[in-house]
């Protein structure tokens, strides 16, 4: 075990940063440990990545990295992160989001960031409700469920981010969950390594807002539902649809290859000089 | 029956929305702000108000949406701070151009970077030329009260401008105070039933949001600028009605103990509590001090203004907002303007303070009265001088 902890602590500012903010029971700091030893795993340098969040319990994450890490105005991660790999085509640049984050306020950038397929690894943290300002509804918040906002009962229908994304012309999707930590670590080295607009739905416990809105209820019983909620997608594909209801179905959804943006920039540069 | 409760100023303000009797609240949460949707939802939940609360997925869209409902002519609120604020920027020239009375409570917090909760009035201050009716509050029965005003003076039929009431973000938003809640007939009197005579309607049809060539783009502009300065004269008929129905006095300039005074206190929003704090002290000591609450900001008050000051010989100016490289705060650079071709007038002492949270307690208001005496007397040629600035000695100015 001590290794493990030899490793996080490389990479914390645990000098300058601490205590973080996250509450006791959050999932974004096994995220976090999951993000480092994928990082790590992957023989990074410090300095070839730069961590990008918008706001939101999630847009805190990168602050206690010691990476290049950018801390933006809520949303807008992935068009920051747009720019500085448009600048710096080297870096491995990764964008970390909450659901509001990445599919309310800043939906529009998801969308078309995938459809331009950049080389950027999206970490969407989908804890299904806005945590940072206190448990109000999201794009990913359950039909029918009761939260700060809507107290009457949700009235409109959640995004399917890994779907969304998919058809916005993602070449890269993949879903897991904190609680599968060892696959999600593979998960994002993987996305990381790969070319293109890569991204990861990361299903999280938000333990103070969900697990009290949703009658889930604490750490340990959110943990358990992601555990007993979740079905990997070859297990998935033998199941019916009745049977899939009410399940998340997690690992690499899509796996293709596209020219990303920088590839077809290049090649017209190079058509232009012929 | 009136009554008498305690509520925290956001719960205050979602009181006046559901006594109005709003048809429409759009609203994306940003804190401080996020008590106001949330006690709408409740009500609109409990059936304790009739209207349809859309939880839109960013400001922006809280605004647009707004935009659309206010143009059928459906009573429209929203709410917002911060980031929130500066991201409708666009679509707040919309509703001020295309003359909606669209009420929005501003729980007001400082803008990134560096991100920052707290209160100070950069947020309000960056959308003062947006061309709405902008007012402050000093306390929860005001942010109650100035609510229920802007629905009464927005829509009435010789005004038709949106209207930003200004509640400072956690000093009122999340404070408890006793306040009084009116008898519903007597706002249905004061707020009568919202008519709007250009709504969007099949069987009359008018057309909204129409080009404007150069050759018409000024005298539209230039018709707004006087629209927005005639409606002075409702905003006072309406806080006139305000205190017939309710009993409460409000005005665009208010003063405080400043008869005799040589020296005013000049802030807005909740510091205004604090200010009138210190001047009892100072009264009780025999110096003629006094304070001047300027309540509302646009469209501004200049003959009240330049009354209230004609006697005085100093103001010691609060602004709680940067204007970068620029000649000082927003407010005291507006107020020497104010003043410049009088005859007489008083030295306007800009302080900057407040900022992202920082406390302004009774002894930094003690000491802009002194400071700002000093000044008077010996001269100076600074622009402003920032308050309370961690290894800035005190009496640093900026120079132009
Ligand atoms: C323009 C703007 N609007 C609203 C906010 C307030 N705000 C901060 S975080 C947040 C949502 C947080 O939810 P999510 O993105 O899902 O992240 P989480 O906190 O759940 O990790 C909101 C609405 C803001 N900071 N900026
Ligand atoms: S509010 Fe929710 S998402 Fe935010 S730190 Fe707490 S548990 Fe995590």
């Amino acid at each position: 075990m001590t290794g493990q902890e030899h490793l996080i602590h490389r990479y914390l500012r645990s000098s300058k940063r601490f205590p973080h903010v996250w509450c006791p029971g959050c999932g974004i700091g096994i995220l976090l440990g999951a993000l480092v030893r994928a990082i790590d795993g992957n023989g990074y340098g410090k300095d070839d990545i730069v961590l990008i969040s918008g706001i939101g319990c999630s847009g805190r994450l990168p602050v206690y990295l010691d990476f290049n890490t950018l801390h933006t105005t809520h949303g807008r991660a992935l068009t920051f992160a747009t720019g500085i790999k448009l600048a710096k085509p080297k870096l491995k640049v990764i964008a970390i989001m909450g659901d509001g984050d990445a599919s309310s306020i800043g939906g529009n950038h998801l969308i078309h960031s995938a459809r331009r397929n950049i080389d950027i690894t999206a970490i969407i943290i989908n804890n299904q409700i806005y945590g940072m300002t206190g448990g109000q509804s999201s794009p990913t918040t359950p039909f029918g469920l009761h939260t700060a906002s809507s107290p009457f009962g949700h009235l409109e229908h959640p995004f399917d981010i890994a779907k969304l994304v998919e058809a916005a012309g993602a070449p890269f999707v993949a879903r897991s969950t904190v609680y599968h930590a060892r696959i999600l670590e593979r998960l994002i080295g993987t996305a990381i390594a790969k070319s293109g607009f890569s991204v990861i739905e990361v299903m999280s416990p938000c333990v103070t807002h969900f697990g009290k809105w949703s009658g889930i209820g604490s750490a340990v019983q959110m943990m358990q539902w992601q555990k007993d909620n979740t079905v990997s997608i070859e297990k998935a594909r033998n199941m019916t649809p009745t049977e899939l209801q009410g399940k998340v179905v997690t690992g690499v959804l899509i796996d293709a290859h596209k020219p990303t943006f920088h590839e077809e920039h290049a090649r017209i540069s190079r058509e232009m000089k012929d | 029956m009136s009554k008498r409760v305690v509520l925290e100023a956001s719960h205050a303000v979602a009181e006046a929305v559901r006594m109005a009797d709003v048809d429409i609240v759009a609203a994306y949460p940003i804190t401080p702000q996020t008590h106001i949707p949330e006690r709408l939802a409740e009500m609109v939940a409990d059936g304790d108000l009739d209207a349809a609360y859309v939880p839109v997925e960013s400001e922006h869209s809280a605004m647009s949406c707004v935009l659309g409902s206010a143009a059928v002519g459906a009573r429209s609120f929203t709410t917002t701070a911060s980031q929130g604020l500066v991201l409708m920027h666009e679509a707040l020239y919309i509703a001020s151009s295309h003359r909606y009375p669209i009420v929005m409570a501003i729980c007001n917090r400082a803008l990134s970077a560096p991100i920052n909760i707290w209160c100070d009035h950069s947020d309000v201050m960056a959308c003062r030329d947006t061309g709405w009716i902008q007012v402050f509050c000093q306390n929860n029965q005001e942010s109650f009260d100035m609510t229920l005003w802007a629905f009464r003076v927005g829509e009435d039929p010789d005004v038709m401008f949106p209207v930003m009431v200004n509640l400072d973000g956690f000093i009122l938003s999340h404070v408890t105070e006793p306040l009084i809640l009116p008898d519903q007939d007597d706002v249905s009197r004061f707020i009568p039933e919202y008519h709007y005579r250009l709504a969007l309607d099949p069987a009359k049809p008018t057309s909204h949001g129409c080009f404007g060539l150069p050759d018409i783009y000024t005298e539209v502009k230039y018709s707004q600028e006087l629209a927005l300065r005639k409606s002075r004269s409702v905003i006072d008929k309406g806080w006139k009605e305000f205190s017939n129905i309710f009993g409460r006095e409000y005005k665009a300039v208010e003063t405080y103990k400043a008869e005799g005074a040589s020296t005013l206190l000049v802030t807005m929003g909740s510091l205004g509590e604090t200010a009138k704090m210190v001047i009892d002290e100072r009264r009780a000591n025999g110096e003629a001090v006094g304070h001047l609450n300027l309540r509302l900001w646009r469209p501004f008050p200049f003959d009240e203004f330049r009354d209230a000051v004609k006697d005085v010989k100093t103001l010691a100016v609060l602004d709680r907002c940067y204007s970068f490289g620029g000649p000082g705060g927003p407010v005291a650079s507006e107020l020497r303007s104010a003043l410049y071709n009088q005859e007489t007038r008083p030295h306007v002492v800009g302080f900057i303070g407040g900022i992202g949270g920082r406390e302004v307690d009774a002894q930094a208001f003690g000491y802009m009265i002194d400071r700002a005496n000093e000044i008077t007397e010996k001269g100076s040629d600074d622009l402003y001088e920032p308050l309370l600035v961690r290894g800035l000695e005190s009496g640093t100015g900026v120079r132009g």
